[in-house]
């Protein structure tokens, strides 16, 4: 118990929601309860009694244990070590916990986030002199936190004055003193690698910039077609069993991030334990390591406490600022953000609030938004630029987007990927449909794509939604009067629509080729399937019937081609393109020969 | 804490009970109600405050009244009594018998609400069960450790399914067989009597554990059924390392009850009077299902799920498609067919099939074959519908294989024999057999390779 700590008793007890007797009580205030001694947080205070939601079950406490009032707000440990870990919704270490209390995790237990036991060779910042000028947000040294990732030690956030002393390079634990700062006041205070943060607030930063650069995600349909910017906000919503998770463990898995934050919030414990399993063991496309050493997760799975589901995006998210703050590129994917707003209703819903729609109570909108605007691209204190990129899987009740979650966060976010159920069933992964998903950052996302890849990028990519457009609109007509209704023109458009879609949009995680798939291979299967589309349709306009070119082996390649070449086999797939080129021509000239008695 | 009886009920309705001034009585608590006749009530404390205690009767509060009935707090969780008697016994939701047979006496006794499995303490479960049909072997394999619902409606065969897995799941080239726990909320006696027939008819009776809550038994008592039921499989899991297949028949009937109860709670409803937390609620029940590090056995789970006027988007199937791990979705079309099983194979999913099937586990061409009947069934069901509107004999050559494809697929690779137990061989050989009706340049989705060595069409 630290000196501010106050005790009182407990009043009432219902389910996650309990009521204690606690004078002197701040709201967001960290209190035990019981004798079994559950964490939980105040969430509303009238009078002397306080209102606790507790992050752990309940059973077995009675009306008249103790509680006690812990006098600070709920927190997370930054520092070393947190890289590669698995956390649950309180970042309570999940791995630590098993080997102290077996497969199931025991109520009241309590391990520190961080290992003080282990040594970190922390490397003293050369630039700083003692008498510098120190403030929050200030890089005192780094540390080699994974193979992948340099760990920037960071004077905390709110912390200034003259540096008095900075620890010489060697091995250290995160309790030990790295440097002394006298502020302006003449008090010492005395600097670790690690300090707390209070999960509700937003860690401070210098300014907010716009996005410039696309986060790739080695995925075609969002890379090319719906971009998402480094620092920007998007959502993944989708009846169940539509693609929303691997969707994001793609980007966890495939992104040009530094730093990927996934917080499993609500959904399957398997869910994670893929990850776990899976990314110690996949490289880095970038930096060519392991990607668990740039990895986090936070776990929170559906049969966990709800309120600490509540809990865990929060906490995820202060993570995620704090890498940024270390000028970092970060990811965070949170699945489910439904499930998180499932837990915020239900907690309403004991406390007898008002519901607005379908039993959200009614600061719903404005929570949300408040999670979302902690996105974004930062000018820190003192490590340059750095973004959080925050994407949410959306679970609309019945695959329904008209539903408060889906609709309130169409509002808030940036990038919007709808899976679609159709295409899901037809087993067309990723099912993001390009008919209702849209993206705010194409212009920006066109600038990159113009410089790093090819000038033709945005045309192409318009060329392509066109094609769907039209094969939306042919479609309809077939199924109106049937195909035969239809010219070879138009059915040659049905052709080019259904190469896009099998060619370049279908893109299926399991496969090993096509897993992940460069810029460069993104612009190349779209500019040799639209070349496909373009060159057909000339030689239709001299008389080619559309089913000669419908038996053209080049039509069936293009739809395996993604599967036979990686990235790195770029020459391949431009071989490719000269064998499109050359069956066209042939054709061409075959059609001129023909055509010639009849033209003169 | 002593026990004492209290005489001080206020309030008695749908299944709840309100006693004043039983001060320091803990939550999640088991309750003892003796009413008038001396009859005797189980219950649960789900709320404790200092001045009132709420008390969850298991067994209702039909014909109960306030004068008198007396409440004994037992000061024990709900658990149940584990020992390795418990195969081949039936009982009800509390875990008394129902066979007219003596209480399991055991020291070991646990909680029925369990706790969570810490995330880092599971093992991804990967290994391949076959289940001899089809449609789920082929194209929605399960693996040990999985939580696969049958989505279904009312009159379509899901209980012969469910038998007919019971019966010919086995891991690919090992014999050992499954303890089954059978758990059924809220179903006709003529259905657990099926189900009774049919364990002691294939001659598993002695390997089974069942909990069964018919229709007319008390309707609270469903919610700690799959929870009693789940203890038992987790004994039987985890102590003894047993492979454990739960089937739990009918999920809605639970989600029924739940509502029921908190409707008298006053909980607010979410959609359609179902309260907010049924998603929380249900998890409890399914996550328990899984594979741990370092454990021997295992518990795979496979619940009923009717779909309340075959709506898939109703809430509880919807939010138990949420849950877990894929759903074998039963089709009225194809039961009014004369097609069995009626799998209707566009819904339905598994998600765990990934790390379960291809070169080490089933064959090397199990995903793309998977991947490829899809889209060719797909495709194939928008022919139907365009056939159903210009006629069949408006459509193009290429569309007319479609249907075709269709249709021998619906009738020999969907239907098979109740008691037809097909290897992954034969499915996956079927399933070649049946997309060599297309020339080879129309099956994309599968490698050169695949098709070199298993393709059988001419072209
Ligand atoms: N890009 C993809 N490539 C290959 N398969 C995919 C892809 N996306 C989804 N799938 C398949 O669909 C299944 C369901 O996907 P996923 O688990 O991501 O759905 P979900 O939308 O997250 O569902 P829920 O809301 O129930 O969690 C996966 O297990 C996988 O078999
Ligand atoms: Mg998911």
């Amino acid at each position: 118990m630290t000196e501010l700590s106050r005790t009182g008793a407990i009043r009432d007890i219902n389910g996650p929601i309990v009521t204690v007797d606690l004078p002197g009580a701040r709201s967001g205030e960290q209190v035990k309860i019981g004798e079994l001694g559950l964490f939980g947080e105040v969430i509303s205070l009238a009078g002397t009694t306080a209102v606790v939601q507790t992050y752990e079950s309940t059973d077995g406490v009675r009306p008249g244990e103790i509680a006690v009032g812990l006098g600070f707000p709920l927190s997370v440990e930054l520092g070393p070590g947190l890289m590669g870990g698995i956390f649950d919704g309180v970042q309570r270490p999940l791995e630590k916990i098993a080997l102290q209390s077996g497969d199931y995790i025991r109520r009241g237990i309590s391990v520190p986030a961080l290992d003080r036991a282990r040594q970190w060779e922390f490397e003293p910042n050369e630039a700083l002199e003692p008498g510098a000028k120190v403030s929050g947000g200030l890089v005192l040294g780094t540390v080699q936190e994974t193979l992948t990732v340099k760990h920037r030690i960071l004077v905390p956030p709110g912390v200034a004055g003259e540096l008095e002393e900075l620890a010489p390079a060697g091995d250290y634990d995160i309790e030990a003193s790295i440097a002394r700062v006298r502020t302006a006041k003449g008090h010492i205070l005395k600097l670790s690698m690690y300090h707390r943060w209070p999960v509700r607030r937003p860690r401070p930063y210098l300014r907010r910039d716009d996005g410039i650069s696309p986060l790739i995600t080695g995925q075609r349909v969002i890379d090319t077609f719906f971009p998402q910017l480094k620092g920007g906000k998007g959502a993944v919503p989708g009846p169940f069993g539509a693609g929303k998770t691997v969707v994001q463990q793609q980007i966890a898995r495939w992104s040009n991030a530094d730093i990927v934050i996934y917080v499993g919030c609500g959904e399957r414990g398997n869910e994670l334990v893929d990850v776990l399993e899976s990314f110690p063991q996949l490289d880095d496309p970038y930096s060519g390591r392991k990607l668990m050493e740039r990895t986090l997760l936070v776990a929170n799975t559906s049969n966990m406490p709800v309120v600490a589901r509540e809990a865990s995006i929060y906490v995820g998210v202060t993570m995620a600022e704090y890498y940024r703050d270390m000028g970092y590129d970060v990811v965070m994917l949170a699945d489910s953000t439904s499930r998180w707003a499932e837990a915020l209703r239900e907690v309403s819903g004991r406390l007898g609030q008002m519901p607005v729609e379908e039993g959200y109570p009614a600061y719903l909108a404005s929570r949300l938004a408040a999670v979302y605007e902690r996105a974004g691209r930062v000018e820190t204190y003192g490590a340059g630029s750095g973004s959080v990129t925050l994407i949410g899987a959306v679970s609309p009740p019945g695959g329904d987007f008209s539903e408060p979650v889906t609709s309130h966060t169409k509002d808030i976010i940036e990038t919007f990927w709808a899976l679609s159920k159709e295409l899901a069933d037809a087993r067309h992964y990723p099912s993001i449909d390009w008919v209702t998903s849209f993206s705010g950052h194409v212009h920006t996302a066109a600038q990159w794509w113009h410089k790093e890849v090819d000038a033709n990028w945005e045309r192409r990519r318009t060329a392509a939604l066109a094609l769907l457009a039209r094969d939306a609109e042919l479609s309809r007509i077939v199924n109106l009067v049937g195909p035969e209704a239809l010219s070879d023109a138009q059915r040659w458009e049905l052709e080019g629509a259904s190469l896009i879609k099998e060619g370049v949009l279908q893109q299926s995680a399991l496969d090993d080729v096509d897993t992940f798939c460069s810029p460069q291979k993104q612009f190349a299967l779209l500019d040799i399937a639209i070349k496909i589309y373009t060159s057909g349709a000339e030689l239709i306009a001299i008389g080619v019937p559309v089913s000669e070119l419908q038996n053209l082996p080049i039509l069936a390649k293009m739809r395996r081609i993604k599967s036979m070449y990686t990235s790195d086999q770029m020459d391949q797939i431009q071989a490719f393109r000269a064998e499109v080129n050359s069956a066209m021509e042939e054709i061409r000239i075959e059609y001129a020969k023909q055509g010639e008695p009849a033209v003169s | 804490m002593s026990i004492k009886e209290y005489r001080t009920v206020t309030q008695a309705r749908g299944g709840l009970l309100v006693v004043k001034d039983a001060p320091g009585v803990a939550f999640g608590d088991r309750v003892r109600i003796e009413d008038y006749s001396g009859g005797i009530r189980n219950g649960q404390v789900i709320r404790a405050a200092d001045d009132a205690v709420l008390i969850l009767v298991f067994e209702g509060t039909e014909d109960l009244d306030l004068e008198r009935t007396w409440v004994r707090f037992l000061d024990e969780p709900v658990e149940i009594a584990l020992s390795p008697e418990l195969l081949g016994r039936e009982f009800n939701g509390l875990g008394e018998p129902r066979d007219g047979r003596p209480p399991i006496l055991s020291n070991l006794r646990r909680p029925v609400a369990g706790s969570a499995i810490n995330p880092a303490a599971r093992t991804y479960p990967r290994e391949f069960i076959q289940t001899g049909i089809s449609t789920i072997d082929g194209l929605n394999s399960l693996v040990r450790g999985q939580k696969l619902p049958i989505f279904s409606g009312s009159g379509l065969p899901h209980n012969r399914l469910a038998a007919q897995i019971v019966r010919q799941a086995k891991l690919k080239d090992e014999d050992t067989s499954f303890s089954v726990v059978f758990a059924a909320m809220g179903v006709s006696y003529a259905d657990a009597k099926f189900f009774r027939d049919e364990f002691a008819s294939s001659g598993v009776l002695r390997n089974v554990v069942m909990f069964i809550n018919l229709a007319d038994d008390p309707p609270v008592e469903r919610l700690t059924l799959p929870r009693t039921a789940l203890t038992a499989a987790e004994y039987l899991a985890y102590d003894l390392d047993r492979h454990v297949l739960v089937v739990m028949t009918d999920m809605t009937y639970y989600a029924e009850a739940l509502r029921e109860v908190a409707t008298a709670k006053g909980d607010v409803p979410a959609r359609k009077g179902y309260p907010g937390y049924l998603y929380s609620d249900l998890a409890e029940i399914y996550e328990r299902c899984g594979r741990i590090h370092q454990r021997h056995g295992s518990i795979t789970m496979m619940p009923v799920v009717s779909m309340p006027s075959d709506d898939i988007t109703h809430p509880i199937p919807d939010l138990t498609g949420y849950i877990t791990e894929g759903q074998i979705v039963l089709s009225r079309e194809l039961h009014n067919q004369g097609i069995y099983p009626p799998v209707h194979i566009s819904p339905s999913l598994s998600r765990l099939m990934k790390d379960g099937i291809g070169k080490d586990d089933t064959r090397e061409d199990h995903p793309r074959v998977s991947a490829q009947i899809y889209a060719l069934y797909a495709r194939a069901q928008e022919t139907r519908n365009l056939a159903s509107i210009i006629g069949a004999d408006e459509l193009s050559e290429r569309d007319r294989r479609y249907l075709a494809f269709a249709d021998a697929f619906d009738t020999r690779f969907v239907g098979q024999g109740e008691s037809e137990d097909r290897s992954i061989e034969a499915t996956l050989n079927l399933a070649w057999e049946l997309m060599s009706s297309f020339p080879r340049d129309m099956l994309t989705r599968l490698k050169e390779t695949d098709l070199a060595k298993y393709y059988t069409g001419t072209d």
